[in-house]
């Protein structure tokens, strides 16, 4: 049943004021939450637009669509768009900075300005980005490897270095405003313990942002310095090092993948545990993890550079210490299915994100222990091999993490449900289009296609061909949500607090939420997860 | 805003709404600070890394760099910043007393003292610019390669320690200039007396960061200047 | 803390200060920069301990995030280092 307008509707954050000042100037992290989802969704399509073109263009083996240099900026920006400007906040700055403050029942985050800043020096960087596309575009591939990008491309290296900058340190302050309220702003008997994995999830991915991103910047200041100043630190005729920037670049960025999984795990935890109405199994272990995942994500950074030039023993080392790292991940694959024995399972949409994530996370996770291998990535490092394996785990994992927390929580954010038949279809678009795309890729690069290549041999093109098909279905299957979901904004089913009937601090207010969040500060003594106590919904009903 | 049924006794207007209460303001305030010089502690880390690799490879380059540096004027800005490290001390002290013009007094001097090591900074840029120190395509080290003969110097890796140099010192006169300004924002409304014994946060975090600004450089002083001044045979 | 202790503080800065710039003079081989770095350490930690309260903080966490940070650059130095100190072996 739809309904247009209540007559007496309750105050609720969505409503309590209206005019563009209430939302520019918000410090409500809710009102927040949603001017971030305008604003990566922007993103998310300016991403995939290079894709498609990347895609159309490898649909021959000629490189007829676009010349080779115009290429080069493709696969760099959609990297960098994707990267910065889309995963790295998505899941965080968008549910963490919803759900944060409810799920441990707190009033706000403990800086709300220090948020809204966080959305606006995201702008600000989106800005300056978008302006670098108009006006040229970086061609240095998403990693700024120098001495390529300090002494050689002819494009806008600063400006983009400048953006992805400041986007690091939007970053930083999410992840610094999410630390001091888990640690200071829990209600009353919220214990750790009893925290959701989620907020356990966001707390580690914010350990990730404060002590990672801070290299990235001061690694692409020193690039900015190197191109604008001639400062010579990575200049290899005056004896820098090229592999200097790459140890501080992936020092950076290889625990910046897991800044992008980690919160697309905490939504599995969430959706898992509600969609099979059972505890997490091996909560401890599963808490555990993801504080392990971020510490050890930390050490293994040079597994990126294994055939660069660094020398063998350390690339042993670093090879065993990737191998590691793959443990705690393995161990939350293992406890997720484990909750899924004997629970009762409904496949609503993001349940299905959630299957889709655990089968495609641990694809993406398993090649990626055969790039660990030292003989292996002698032959696919740099190939299609390397591109399946980290687009399995960013958009077959993070990706769908993002989408099935956007429609468990899309009643609460919203107080209307999408039409679950569209939800349904949409999930299964993604994941064929998805695996339809990517997996041609694992032979590809098997067979030797090398990445960032815009020709390619013949023999490559029937695969090539499969993957752009794919890629078409998975953008039909990314553009059915931003539909429906508008949709609901109007007419979509008006839902009560909890319509999914789950576990959580969220779920005990109003859908959408009041301004404060909660009418009385909760007091908590139950433990997470209870769902042996919550009532299991009626039947939600397949919308068209 | 002050409608929410959530009961929140007397307070002054410092006291955000979404805060239980004001402990729990300080101690957000305390914690992120100190998270955010965790950071800080990284993104200069990222140089110190730089640094470590290139003095293991260029340590002669690096030791003729650091005899040129002015180790007079180095020791001088050394003491400089202790010094406002101390009336910072005093100044969060102050306030915690409630003596407002002592608290004024403190913080003026703090920023008296930020000038100074400015200034001496930008003297020994000057020096440096003179001496076409400065990387770039008039860099030039012909008077380290006659000044010290007994250490073999390749001019090209010379830049690099030049480079470091100049990235860190500069990267570190950023941080005293916003230093200096947020101090005088503090100075100003500590004046208005704005700061009291139960509320002087503004104070102690403003003091954090002086303090650790203080700190990069009580390492960079050593790393850059110290390198080598044995005596040479 | 009285303000007393303040200035002993600074006092032992100061001198710290004036020793390290005057050991540098002095042929120790490799101690050298060990010196100079244990004499920065030493200021430091005054710095922290006492200008900064860590000392008299009943608050561990504070402790925990610098110690943290402290061995995160920690991990960034040595494993760079394992890269560049191994190069010629191989």
């Amino acid at each position: 049943m739809a309904t247009a307008a209540i007559t007496t509707e309750r105050e609720n954050y969505l409503n309590k004021e209206y005019g563009i000042r209430s939302w520019l100037l918000t410090t409500d992290h809710k009102r927040i939450a949603l001017l971030y989802l305008a604003s990566i969704t922007f993103f998310f399509f300016i991403g995939g637009f290079f894709a498609l073109l990347i895609r159309l263009e490898l649909l021959t083996p000629a490189g007829d669509l676009v010349q080779a240099d115009t290429y080069n900026k493709l696969f760099s920006m959609h990297g960098q768009v994707m990267v910065f400007f889309f995963l790295i906040p998505s899941i965080p700055a968008v549910l963490g900075n919803f759900l944060v403050p409810l799920m441990i029942g707190a009033k706000d985050l403990a800086f709300p300005r220090i948020n809204l800043l966080s959305w606006y020096l995201y702008i600000i960087a989106g800005t300056i980005y978008l302006h670098c596309i108009v006006t040229g575009g970086v061609d240095t591939g998403w990693t700024f490897y120098t001495p390529f990008s300090t002494a050689f491309s002819n494009t806008r290296v600063i400006e983009a270095g400048i953006a992805i900058f400041i986007a690091g340190f939007s970053s930083i302050l999410t992840g610094l405003n999410f630390v001091v309220t888990i640690h200071r702003m829990r209600a009353p008997g919220m214990t750790w313990s009893r925290l959701p994995l989620f907020i356990w999830a966001h707390y580690a991915t914010s350990i990730i942002q404060l002590l990672g991103t801070p290299v990235l910047a001061i690694t692409l200041l020193l690039v900015v310095f190197e191109r604008a100043f001639n400062l010579g630190i990575f200049d290899p005729t005056r004896g820098g090092d090229p592999l200097l920037f790459q140890h501080l670049f992936w020092f950076y960025s290889h625990p910046a993948v897991y800044i992008m999984i980690l919160p697309a795990m905490a939504v599995e935890s969430e959706v898992v545990a509600c969609f099979t109405r059972k505890r997490i199994f091996g909560y401890n272990f599963v808490a555990m993890s993801s504080i392990a995942i971020a510490v050890f994500g930390f050490v293994v950074w040079a597994h990126h550079m294994f055939v660069a030039g660094i020398s063998l023993y350390s690339a042993l080392i670093f090879s065993i210490l990737s191998y590691l790292v793959a443990v705690p991940s393995a161990i939350k694959v293992f406890n997720w299915t484990a909750t899924m024995y004997k629970g009762s399972i409904s496949f609503t949409t993001p349940m299905l994100y959630a299957f889709g994530f655990i089968g495609l996370f641990t694809m993406g996770g398993l090649t990626g222990l055969f790039l660990a291998c030292l003989g292996i990535d002698v032959h696919v490092h740099d190939t299609y091999f390397v591109i399946a394996h980290f687009h399995y785990i960013m958009v077959g994992g993070a990706v769908m993490g993002y989408l099935g927390g956007l429609h468990f929580w899309w009643p609460k954010i919203s107080g209307r449900m999408y039409p679950e038949g569209w939800g349904r279809l949409a999930a299964l678009l993604v994941f064929a289009g998805f695996n339809l795309t990517f997996f041609p890729q694992f032979l590809l690069g098997y067979m030797g296609m090398p990445r960032r290549y815009w020709q390619y041999p013949p023999e490559f093109q029937v695969l090539n061909v499969l993957s752009t098909a794919g890629s078409t279905i998975l953008a039909i299957g990314y553009v059915l949500p931003m539909v429906y979901f508008l949709w609901s904004m109007r007419y979509g089913k008006i839902v009560g607090d909890n319509p999914w009937g789950a576990a959580g601090l969220e779920w005990k207010t109003s859908s959408p939420p009041p301004t404060f969040n909660f009418d009385e500060e909760p007091e908590v003594t139950w433990e997470a997860y209870n769902y042996e106590e919550i009532p299991a919904p009626a039947e939600v009903s397949v919308e068209r | 805003m002050s409608d929410s049924p959530i009961a929140v006794e007397q307070h002054g207007p410092e006291l955000l709404h979404h805060f239980v209460d004001a402990e729990q303001q300080r101690d957000a305030a305390t914690l992120g600070m100190w998270l955010f010089l965790a950071t800080e502690i990284m993104f200069f880390g990222g140089m110190f890394c730089a640094y470590l690799i290139y003095r293991y490879w260029y340590y002669n380059e690096f030791a003729a760099g650091s005899r040129s540096l002015d180790i007079y004027l180095g020791t001088i800005n050394t003491a400089v910043l202790i010094c406002s490290s101390l009336t910072v001390a005093l100044g969060v002290r102050a306030a915690q007393m409630g003596k407002r013009k002592l608290l004024v007094i403190l913080l003026l001097l703090t920023i008296v003292f930020g000038f100074a090591f400015l200034g001496i900074k930008g003297v020994e840029w000057y020096d440096k610019y003179k001496e076409h120190h400065i990387p770039g395509n008039s860099f030039n080290v012909d008077d380290l390669i006659r000044d010290y003969p007994q250490i073999h110097i390749d001019p090209r890796h010379e830049q690099i320690y030049f480079s470091l140099y100049f990235a860190m010192t500069g990267l570190h006169a950023l941080h005293m200039i916003i230093g200096v300004g947020i101090f005088m924002f503090l100075t100003y409304y500590a004046w208005k007396g704005r700061y009291t014994p139960k509320y002087y946060t503004p104070v102690e975090m403003g003091g954090l960061y002086w303090h650790f600004v203080d700190i990069v450089w009580i390492y960079l002083f050593p790393l850059l200047y110290l390198i080598d001044r044995k005596p040479l045979r | 803390m009285s303000s007393k202790f303040y200035y002993v503080i600074w006092i032992a800065l100061l001198c710290l200060t004036v020793v390290t710039a005057a050991v540098s003079f002095v042929d120790l081989g490799p101690l050298n920069t060990v010196v100079a770095l244990v004499i920065a350490t030493i200021k430091a930690l005054l710095v922290v301990l006492f200008f900064m309260h860590v000392k008299y903080t009943s608050e561990k966490l504070t402790k925990i995030v610098i110690v943290s940070a402290i061995f995160w650059l920690f991990i960034l130095l040595v494993l760079s280092m394992a890269d560049y100190g191994t190069r010629l072996l191989s």
